[in-house]
């Protein structure tokens, strides 16, 4: 019988919550790396055993940590086995250099970009948010960082390299910080074309790059954000996260700071969606693993209110990919609840029936193992979780 | 032979006790120290200075002999209670965050 394992990064460590393929009894092991920030861990497609996860601290910086058995152990990359006793008895590794690239031959020299109070700031290296494996290699992997910049390692995580073309593109100078940091939070690989990466940044947009990385362009024509001096600029949307479904891989789903999108026509132009939600404000998006029009988000009541409308934790399910929308409610609190649901902080499993996953604020994952018409918590009392990715096993 | 000791996350990332302890070759100085712990220990490299300016990182602090260290130019001289290792060098984590 399939199994499955959720990956979740909390603001105190990580905890991985397995079980069978009924989800209804869960094992849960961590906290991993306890005490640490852990923005998001996730396997890779080609080897469900590899996973990365990104550890960090405001004392101590950035850590990249992997795993090769599937979460039973750690290593910083750059400590094989073989060599992983250095001085001391203690392990080698230094997985954590992310370097802008600033050469003239590749970085181009941009060195700004736009700061809250509107002056021009140097691009500061702080965290990663995202990890994304390569879907065909294990030891290729993406890394999405604040402040925003796409870096890759072709060796499991040990040394990153940046893909400068998208900082040095041309609107680098009108990114801007959203008040959680000039982050890029989302890294879309496209299973039918290896050269095509979609990547989304708060608060820039969302890009495309058509040839592995090297060029790159604003996909951001149709978006309307009300919070900028020009609300149909180029560049300068809040976009908070993009869903895409593999076996589609033109058709795109946006969660933005405001409004939830579509575009049928890889983001070259996009349409809102939001419908019938109670409120467009939101972070997460998703789309079922085998009904690619079955789309998923957590409504929030405001940009300054970040929690369910009326106190009530209610997922929206969409089966016609937007505008019609249902909202899904039993298992989940419908009274008093007030956390949040971050932007990497949902995922589906490919089970039939599919499941669904979120994490809050409040230290809960939740799972539906039937596609959203039911929830029950998996852990509780968690410290409030960043991040939920799930991996289904043979 | 110079003492260490270490905040509580960077022990458990160095897989170490509360002190280490450093050969030194030469003047024993902020730079001389975290050159040091890093060879030693690279898995502390970028952790209590950033890998590209060098700069300390600013939730962490330099004791020695009760006096912090920490604003002072990189290269100069710990006392030699801390060169001769009969007191440790305290890096410490601010008490700050939840």
């Amino acid at each position: 019988m399939s199994r499955v394992r959720v990956l979740a990064g909390t603001r105190k460590g990580a905890f991985i919550l397995t079980s069978d393929g009924k989800r209804e009894k869960w094992d849960v092991s961590g906290p991993h790396f306890a005490g640490w920030e852990m923005y998001h861990l996730k396997g890779s497609p080609a080897d469900p055993n590899r996973i990365y996860a990104s550890q960090c601290s405001g004392w101590f910086g950035q850590i990249i940590q992997r795993s090769d058995d599937g979460g039973k152990t750690w290593i910083q990359p750059g400590t094989p086995p073989s060599a992983q006793q250095g001085p001391g008895g203690m392990p080698k590794g230094e997985s954590n250099k992310f370097v802008y690239d600033t050469s003239p031959e590749t970085g181009k020299p941009l060195t700004t970009h736009q700061f809250y109070d509107g002056n021009q700031h140097p691009w500061e290296f702080k965290r990663v948010w995202h990890l994304e494996p390569s879907l065909t290699d294990p030891d290729t992997v993406y890394a999405g960082v604040e402040d925003a910049g796409l870096f890759r390692s072709a060796d499991g995580g040990q040394n990153w390299h940046e893909l400068s073309g998208l900082r040095g593109h041309g609107t680098g100078p009108r990114w801007q910080p959203g008040a959680g940091g000039m982050c890029l939070h989302t890294i879309i690989l496209d299973r039918s074309d290896p050269q095509r990466i979609y990547i989304a940044i708060s608060a820039a947009g969302a890009f495309r790059t058509d040839d592995g990385g090297q060029t790159w362009k604003p996909i951001n024509k149709g978006l309307y954000s009300q919070y900028i001096p020009e609300p149909t600029a180029e560049v300068g949307h809040c976009v908070h996260h993009v869903a895409m479904h593999p076996s589609r891989p033109g058709v795109l789903f946006m969660q933005k700071h405001w409004d939830v999108l579509r575009s049928d026509n890889s983001g070259d132009l996009w349409k809102e969606v939001s419908g019938n939600l109670p409120t467009d404000f939101g972070f997460v998006i998703d789309v079922h693993a085998h009904e690619p029009e079955t789309i998923y988000v957590v409504p929030i009541k405001s940009d300054g209110e970040h929690f369910p409308p009326d106190g009530k934790l209610r997922v929206y399910r969409s089966k016609t990919g937007g505008n019609e929308w249902e909202a899904l409610t039993k298992g989940l609190p419908q009274s008093n609840c007030y956390v949040n649901v971050l932007r990497d902080a949902m995922a589906v499993d490919s089970l039939d029936k599919c499941g669904v996953y979120f994490g809050t604020t409040g230290g809960q994952v939740y799972v539906s193992a039937d596609a959203g018409d039911s929830w029950s918590p998996i852990v509780q009392h968690l410290p409030a979780v960043l991040s939920v990715e799930v991996q289904t096993l043979p | 032979m110079i003492r260490v000791v270490l905040p509580g996350h960077l022990r458990a990332l160095a897989r170490v006790g509360a002190e280490v302890q450093l050969e030194i070759t030469g003047p024993v100085t902020q730079r001389s120290v975290v050159d040091a712990l890093e060879a030693q220990y690279p898995m502390l490299r970028g952790t209590i200075r950033d890998h590209v300016t060098q700069q300390r990182r600013p939730f962490l602090r330099f004791f020695a002999c009760s006096e912090d260290y920490s604003l002072e130019p990189p290269d100069t001289p710990f006392p030699e209670a801390i060169a001769s290792g009969e007191e440790p060098l305290l890096i410490i984590g601010a008490i700050a965050g939840g």
